[in-house]
């Protein structure tokens, strides 16, 4: 377990996140390498199915990224995206699966730093909570 | 609401007493078209019929005890486009409520609608009901004998046979939000039909002659559904129980829904899976060879199909939030899985965390369709 290195599949909104990752990127910020980042033009467009089909795939933790709430390019499509993150950790709670494998956060286009302590800090949460055990399982 | 009367019941044959009751619906234009339950000619079920000519009001049973299809996809199809005329619909509280819903999915207009609610005792399974009618000699003694029961709410299914699990649990035996309600409830069958009226279609009724009201209700009617639905969520919540403890981890889950064939006849009998395109019908989560064998690389092997768990977790998040319970995914499953327990006990905690109710109110906007800025700052783990 002591070498376990958590994969993360991360929707991160084009207009904030997406852009923060980048700045974190030119401006040198460390971070862990266990993200695959997915470009998504709002955390609003982020269908459940996603989510679903990444952690039922195997992933260990999926991230959502978007703008601050207000700061929607497209005016509300942060706040559905939260209703719609809240609706999916509830049903994921109830059949028994660890939400803590799915995050939502608000980083804007300026917060570099941000995106490269939030990937860090789930990482080490991740490796607390071990590999998903979707990872394992023959029957899905 | 509104105004009501009370039907006198002719020859102890209520379902008569309704048939000449639509009979007027129709003769005196409240209504220019009626979909009600019609005997088959097989004899053995019913189906929802659209009847223009009040010859076919024949064999019509608005209390026949069986859902075979949700009648709430089919008042769609009836509203979507202009029907050019009033075209009332008898139905149950379970297909109002997904009327409801589909209305502020933009799936149904009501503006030529009305709405006829029947009290509801529960349905037996179609299969069940063909089975019971050609087990009796004439078949409106099923509706009869469930209809015993009515008057003080004491509900006992007839013949060995139970009530569909979706009904013993139902929390809405009377309709809400119909334009007429037929009440059994609280009344003897045999005897009187409660009539209640939205105050627009007592003037109506009155100045055409169908039927004088006045203002006062039924007290003997609330008195029995409060009883029953009292009883009902009794029930349910044993049943949510026994399925939470049942299903406590992902696996459990995986055990409960290991017989599914991945037919998809839950999310086609569902009427709030309305979508014209659902994801599961298109190539979208179609893979090549070679994952499938990266998959059976990384496990070993894999169960073929593999979107088993995915089908039944999308389904809840698209549309858990405006499950009514009318449990026909239970009905439409040929394995028996528990899906509409699964869907009415994750619906339970989902729709309560927006104080939520399907089918109460159109004003109140669907969960998926609207939000708050100033809620789940901490639920939702967002910082």
């Amino acid at each position: 377990m002591g070498d376990f290195e958590p994969r993360i599949i991360a929707f991160l909104c084009h207009w904030c996140t997406y852009t923060g990752a980048d700045l974190a990127g030119t401006t040198r910020q460390q971070y862990p390498p266990n993200i695959r980042i997915i470009h998504m033009m709002c955390s609003g467009a982020v269908d459940s199915i996603y989510v679903l089909k990444a952690l039922i795939d195997g992933a260990d933790g999926v991230l959502i990224g978007g703008c601050h709430p207000g700061d929607c390019h497209y005016q509300t499509g942060n706040y559905k995206a939260r209703r719609r993150f809240a609706i999916l950790k509830e049903i994921l709670n109830q059949v028994g699966f660890s939400e803590d494998r799915i995050w939502l956060r608000w980083i804007s286009a300026s917060e570099g730093k941000l995106f490269a302590d939030t990937v860090t800090q789930m990482v080490e949460e991740l490796k607390k909570l071990g590999p998903n055990p979707m990872k394992k399982l023959w029957v899905v | 609401m509104g105004k009501s009367a009370v039907l006198e019941v002719k020859n102890n044959d209520p379902v008569e007493t309704l048939r000449v009751f639509f009979h007027d619906l129709l003769e005196k234009k409240i209504v220019d078209a009626l979909l009600v339950p019609k005997k088959l000619p097989s004899g053995d079920g019913y189906c929802q019929t659209l009847i223009r000519d009040t010859e076919m009001l024949r064999d019509v049973n608005p209390l026949a005890p069986t859902l075979p299809v949700q009648s709430a996809r089919l008042i769609s199809h009836l509203s979507i486009t202009d029907p050019g005329c009033r075209v009332g619909a008898v139905l149950k509280s379970c297909e109002i409520r997904a009327v409801i819903e589909l209305v502020k999915f933009l799936q149904v207009k009501l503006d030529k609608l009305i709405l006829i609610g029947v009290d509801c005792p529960g349905t037996y399974e179609p299969l069940d009901y063909a089975k019971m009618s050609r087990e009796k000699e004439e078949g409106a003694s099923i509706t009869g004998g469930l209809l015993k029961g009515a008057r003080d709410g004491k509900i006992e299914p007839q013949d060995g046979y139970n009530l569909r699990l979706a009904c013993q649990i139902c929390e809405y035996p009377n309709p809400q939000n119909a334009d007429i309600i037929i009440g059994l409830f609280g009344h003897d069958p045999q005897k009187e039909i409660f009539i209640q009226l939205r105050d627009h279609l007592a003037g109506e009724f009155a100045e055409k002659g169908i039927l004088a009201t006045a203002e006062e209700g039924s007290p003997s009617r609330d008195l029995v559904i409060e009883r029953l639905t009292e009883e009902r969520i009794k029930r349910r919540d044993e049943v949510f129980d026994a399925f939470r403890s049942r299903v406590e981890s992902l696996q459990d889950l995986m055990d409960t829904l290991s017989t599914c064939i991945r037919c998809h006849n839950c999310m086609v009998a569902c009427p709030i899976c309305y979508c014209k395109e659902c994801v599961f019908r298109t190539p979208a989560l179609e893979h090549k060879a070679d994952q499938f064998l990266r998959w059976a690389d990384r496990k070993g092997g894999v169960r073929m199909p593999t979107d088993t768990l995915l089908f039944h977790l999308i389904r809840l998040s698209h549309m858990v939030t405006s499950c009514i319970g009318c449990g026909l995914c239970d009905s439409a499953c040929p394995n028996d899985l528990p899906v509409a327990t699964l869907f009415r006990a994750v619906g339970q905690k989902v729709q309560g965390m927006f104080d939520y109710t399907p089918g109460r109110s159109v004003d109140e906007e669907p969960p998926v369709a609207t939000f708050r800025e100033d809620e789940l700052q901490v639920e939702s783990g967002a910082l």
